[in-house]
């Protein structure tokens, strides 16, 4: 029997998908709906400072005909009384006690006025409170959200003003927008949060209209940055995950989140450390429907490779992240081209020999055209075959046979014993000698 | 006959009864998969008349989640094979899909649940069903057909102990015997029967109620029984010269053709087919695919009136099949075998109160055609004679069984009925639907009676 339950940082959910802080969180009547629906928690709509939201806020990236493929927004936290917010939390709490209702919280940076709401959230009975410090918009230029999540020592200060009087677990939701996220993740460390949440939205403007000259969100005429989301932004999502995961300064449980739109995205996540998921974007793209093939699939899945609970695979693929310099230069791989199923659009060929390596001839035969690697100056890029649009057509193989390998940090070592030099003559001797030759 | 068209080389009747539709590949149903828009509540479902998931299995093939995709299709549909091939699409979901209303084509649903289907034979039709433990009860259904096979798939699910009971030596109904091969071959067909099977549903074939087992015996051995005995033959013509070698119903032809022995099946050179609809463009393209030279459709009303769907209309034509509208058989000419068929032209009168225009022969209009082979498909009888043989069992005046709307219970409580025999001949998916029905229909009767018993 498949077990899809999670536990993220002390905080209990039955499937780990939850509704990340946003829009679809929004009331009681959104997470009730969404619980009805199958999701496993959710992250309340952040709560906090008195706001006021512009009408347009949202901007879509539409790319080859797919609908949002990318989500702009300029929307600021829950523009709700808190009173209304909290009695709902509550409500919804009490309707739900086998979800994880988690209230995300942002307010300014005062001791009090932190101590003050951490208590009220505590009251209305949820599992967690997650701290807000990713907004990238509005909120920074008020001195809060992403404004605090891009100062390690900021959030270290306001993690620890929560973390002292916090009788349930915290979780702190990272910006992407820092050069290193492993900084703030141990600042969060640091002060005793229970759990780190990323990603939120990527800073971006959507577009301009190539008629007005407006940006797209167009707000009566003005534009500016907005937090971008949605498929597009998975593989940075995964990327800072990865970070925060392999960090032993960190180790802390994650919750991911970044362009999650179905269960297949998910286990990425989970294979890469995240103890559970939250999804915006799709569920605002097709509603709260889409968790009933997150969890078929993913059960599916699961039944089909022998795994009966998420823990058996969680991180799983982290101990394959690694330096540059610690890769195989001596891995050898090359394309292969698939005669039988080629259907002679040469796109192949043009990319190799554009901007690769120029080692795809065209020629003709039988009246069509031809294209076959030349495979001594292959440098096995795979270009080719990420352009071929027929599947398994061009494959990458590996041709040596695996008894030689170096990876770069080895072969400097040695030149280092040996009293060499890194120079292009020494690196063309190395090459040469394993049959590698760079045009 | 008098003259045989000659027979085709192998490879040919291949090419002739090849898929119209041939499969997706993977790439092309991900890419089709991912143009549907998931719409909420979505058009295409409500036009399935088995209320399909549509949109929610067509978004299980973007994700890959095909075992997922094919569940939700069967939750609905007992026989999403045969209908994924040979459903008349465009009058149903597809005609449904909105990106009609856009101007744009319609989403693939057919092709897409075909490579669902599929996909879920080819790996050896994993469970995915939960079937209720055995509650003692038994019910014997009467054919093997779609509306059978529905019922029967349903009712074993939920526990009962099921056998159905089929004439034929090989089961399946019009599924295995009726449906065009270059839509559907009979191999698909039998594929279904084996899921069904393997729910543990015993079908007891060349078994003919009524003959082999009595129906009094069959009442007495069920606790209730579902009939989903379909319909009968093409009716006479009652015209002169029926009798002769040459002419032969449309159902006896085809079920000949769904042998799928080719070679075996003769047809004449030249070919007339009486009657404008489905089942006439069937019997006509299936004549004209073996070999025949020259096929006519002859039809005394108009294309106006032809109740052959207009995808099917298409097919003839391109099949080079040639139209006799406004033209009624007067007699079939021949000494020991067909020669030609004499004809007359007829006019449509003004439509009476019913909307209906009546034809009527214009006299000195006669006309013979030379041919060889003549096949009836004017409709299909209802099997009356058996039907009403069944006590407490009502029929209407068109021979069709009268069952209650929602329960499918016939005026004797204990028979419940669906399909064509009910319908007076629709499709594969009505008859799914029908089935399906009934076996709740059943569920909710036998339910009550043994809380009755308590
Ligand atoms: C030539 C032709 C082509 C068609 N093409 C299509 C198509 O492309 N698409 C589509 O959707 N629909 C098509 N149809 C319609 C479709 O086949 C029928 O609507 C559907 O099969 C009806 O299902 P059923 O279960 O009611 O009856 P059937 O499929 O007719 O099955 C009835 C079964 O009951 C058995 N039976 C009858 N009497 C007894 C008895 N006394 N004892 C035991 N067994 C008995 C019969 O042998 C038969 O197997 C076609 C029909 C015909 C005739
Ligand atoms: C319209 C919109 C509003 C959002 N509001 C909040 C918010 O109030 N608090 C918060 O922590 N994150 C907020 N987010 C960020 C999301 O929770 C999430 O981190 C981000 O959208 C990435 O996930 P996705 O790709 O699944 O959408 C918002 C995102 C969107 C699109
Ligand atoms: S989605 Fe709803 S609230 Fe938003 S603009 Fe459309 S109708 Fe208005
Ligand atoms: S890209 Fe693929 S299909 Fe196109 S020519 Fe190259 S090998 Fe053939």
């Amino acid at each position: 029997m498949v077990d899809l339950s999670v536990n993220c940082a002390g905080i209990k959910s039955p499937n780990p998908f939850w509704l990340a802080s946003a829009p679809p969180s929004n009331s009681a009547y959104q997470n009730c709906k969404a619980f009805e629906k199958g999701w496993g928690g959710t992250v309340w709509k952040t709560i906090g400072e008195p706001v006021m939201n512009v009408f347009n806020r949202y901007g879509g990236l539409d790319y080859n005909g797919q609908k949002i493929f990318g989500l702009n927004n300029i929307e600021l936290i829950s523009d709700r009384p808190i009173e209304t917010n909290f009695r709902e939390i509550a409500e919804t709490k009490k309707l739900w006690p086998d979800r994880a209702v988690v209230v995300s919280l942002m307010v300014e940076s005062k001791r009090e006025t932190w101590h003050e709401i951490v208590k009220r959230t505590i009251d209305t009975g949820c599992d967690g409170i997650e701290l807000n410090y990713g907004c990238p918009h509005g909120m920074s230029e008020r001195g809060m959200g992403a404004a605090v999540g891009q100062v390690p020592e900021y959030c270290k200060m306001i993690t620890e003003w929560v973390t002292e009087i916090s009788t349930i677990p915290v979780l702190v939701k990272l910006t992407p927008n820092v050069s290193n996220i492993q900084l703030p993740a141990r600042a969060a460390k640091a002060a005793g949060a229970n759990g780190i949440t990323l990603i939120n939205t990527i800073n971006s403007i959507i577009g301009v209209n190539l008629d007005t000259f407006e940006l797209k969100p167009n707000v009566g005429g003005k534009g500016g940055h907005g937090g971008y989301a949605g498929p597009a932004v998975k593989p940075i999502a995964l990327h800072l995950l990865s970070q925060v995961a392999i960090d032993p300064e960190v180790n802390l449980p994650i919750s991911g989140i970044g362009g999650i739109s179905n269960w297949r995205d998910a286990l990425e996540f989970i294979l890469l450390g995240s103890s559970n998921v939250q999804v915006c974007t799709a569920v605002m793209h097709h509603g709260f429907r889409i968790v009933e093939d997150m969890i078929d699939g993913m059960t599916n899945w699961m039944n089909e490779k022998g795994i009966t609970s998420l823990d058996q695979i969680r991180g799983k693929s982290l101990p394959r992240i690694d330096n540059f310099g610690n890769f195989d230069l001596l891995n050898r791989t090359i394309a292969r081209i698939d005669q039988q199923k080629c259907i002679h659009c040469n796109l192949c060929y043009v990319a190799c020999e554009d901007t690769a390596h120029q080692c795809i001839d065209l020629t003709e035969e039988n009246g069509s055209s031809k294209t076959e690697v030349r495979e001594k100056d292959c440098v096995g890029c795979a270009l080719c075959s990420l352009v071929c649009p027929v599947e398994n057509c061009i494959s990458m193989v590996r041709i040596d046979d695996g008894s030689a390998s170096k990876t770069w940090n080895q072969l400097n070592e040695e030149f280092r014993k040996s009293g060499k030099q890194m120079t292009w003559e020494e690196l063309a001797k190395f090459q040469h000698k394993h049959g590698i030759e760079i045009h | 006959m008098k003259n045989i068209a000659p027979k085709l080389q192998a490879d040919q009747y291949e090419r002739n009864f090849s898929d119209l539709h041939p499969p997706f590949t993977q790439n092309a149903a991900t890419t089709e998969a991912l143009r549907c828009l998931y719409c909420y509540d979505s058009p295409c479902m409500k036009a399935c008349p088995t209320h399909i998931d549509i949109s929610t299995f067509i978004k299980k093939i973007s994700t890959g989640n095909l075992l997922g995709s094919a569940k939700t299709i069967y939750q609905s549909n007992w026989v999403p094979l045969t209908c994924a091939k040979a459903c008349p699409v465009d009058v149903l979901c597809e005609g449904a899909c909105v990106y009609n209303v856009k101007g744009e084509d319609p989403i693939q649903i057919g092709r897409l649940q075909r490579f669902v289907i599929e996909n879920y034979f080819e790996k050896g039709m994993p469970t995915i069903f939960d079937k209720l433990p055995n509650n003692g009860k038994s019910v014997g259904i009467v054919g093997s057909g779609p509306a059978g096979l529905a019922c029967g798939a349903e009712l074993a699910l939920l526990g009962y102990v099921v056998t159905i009971y089929e004439a034929n030596k090989i089961p399946g109904g019009l599924n295995t015997w009726g449906i065009a091969p270059y839509k559907m071959r009979r191999e698909d067909s039998l594929k279904e029967v084996e899921l069904v099977k393997s729910f543990g549903v015993d079908i007891k074939t060349e078994v003919m109620i009524g003959k082999t087992v009595k129906v009094d015996d069959l009442l007495k051995q069920h606790d209730a029984v579902f009939l989903g005995v379909g319909l009968g033959e093409s009716p006479q013509l009652s015209i002169q010269g029926e009798e002769l070698s040459g002419v032969i119903g449309a159902l006896d032809f085809i079920e000949k053709v769904k042998t799928e022995n080719w070679k075996d099946v003769n047809v004449g050179k030249k070919v007339a087919v009486i009657g404008a609809g489905n089942t006439s463009i069937d019997a006509a393209t299936e004549a004209k695919r073996l070999g025949a030279e020259q096929v006519y459709i002859i039809y005394r009303r108009s294309d106006v009136e032809m109740s052959a769907y207009e995808f099917e209309y298409q097919l003839a034509k391109k099949d080079g099949i040639v139209f006799h509208f406004l033209t009624s058989p007067k007699q079939i000419i021949g000494k020991d075998s067909v020669e030609g068929i004499e004809c007359v032209k007829m006019k449509l009168e003004e439509p009476d109160i019913r909307g209906r225009r009546k034809p009527i022969p214009i006299s000195g209009s006669e006309f013979t055609i030379n041919v060889d082979m003549v096949i009836k498909a004017i409709g299909q009888e209802t099997k009356s004679n058996f039907l009403s043989s069944i006590p407490n069992v009502t029929l209407d005046e068109e021979g069709c069984v009268i069952v209650d709307q929602t329960s499918y219970q016939t005026t004797n409580p204990k028979i419940f009925a669906g399909g064509d025999c009910i319908n007076g001949g629709k499709e594969v998916v009505n008859a799914a639907y029908d089935g399906k029905r009934a076996a709740q229909g059943i569920h909710a009767f036998l339910s009550d009676q043994s809380k009755g018993e308590k």
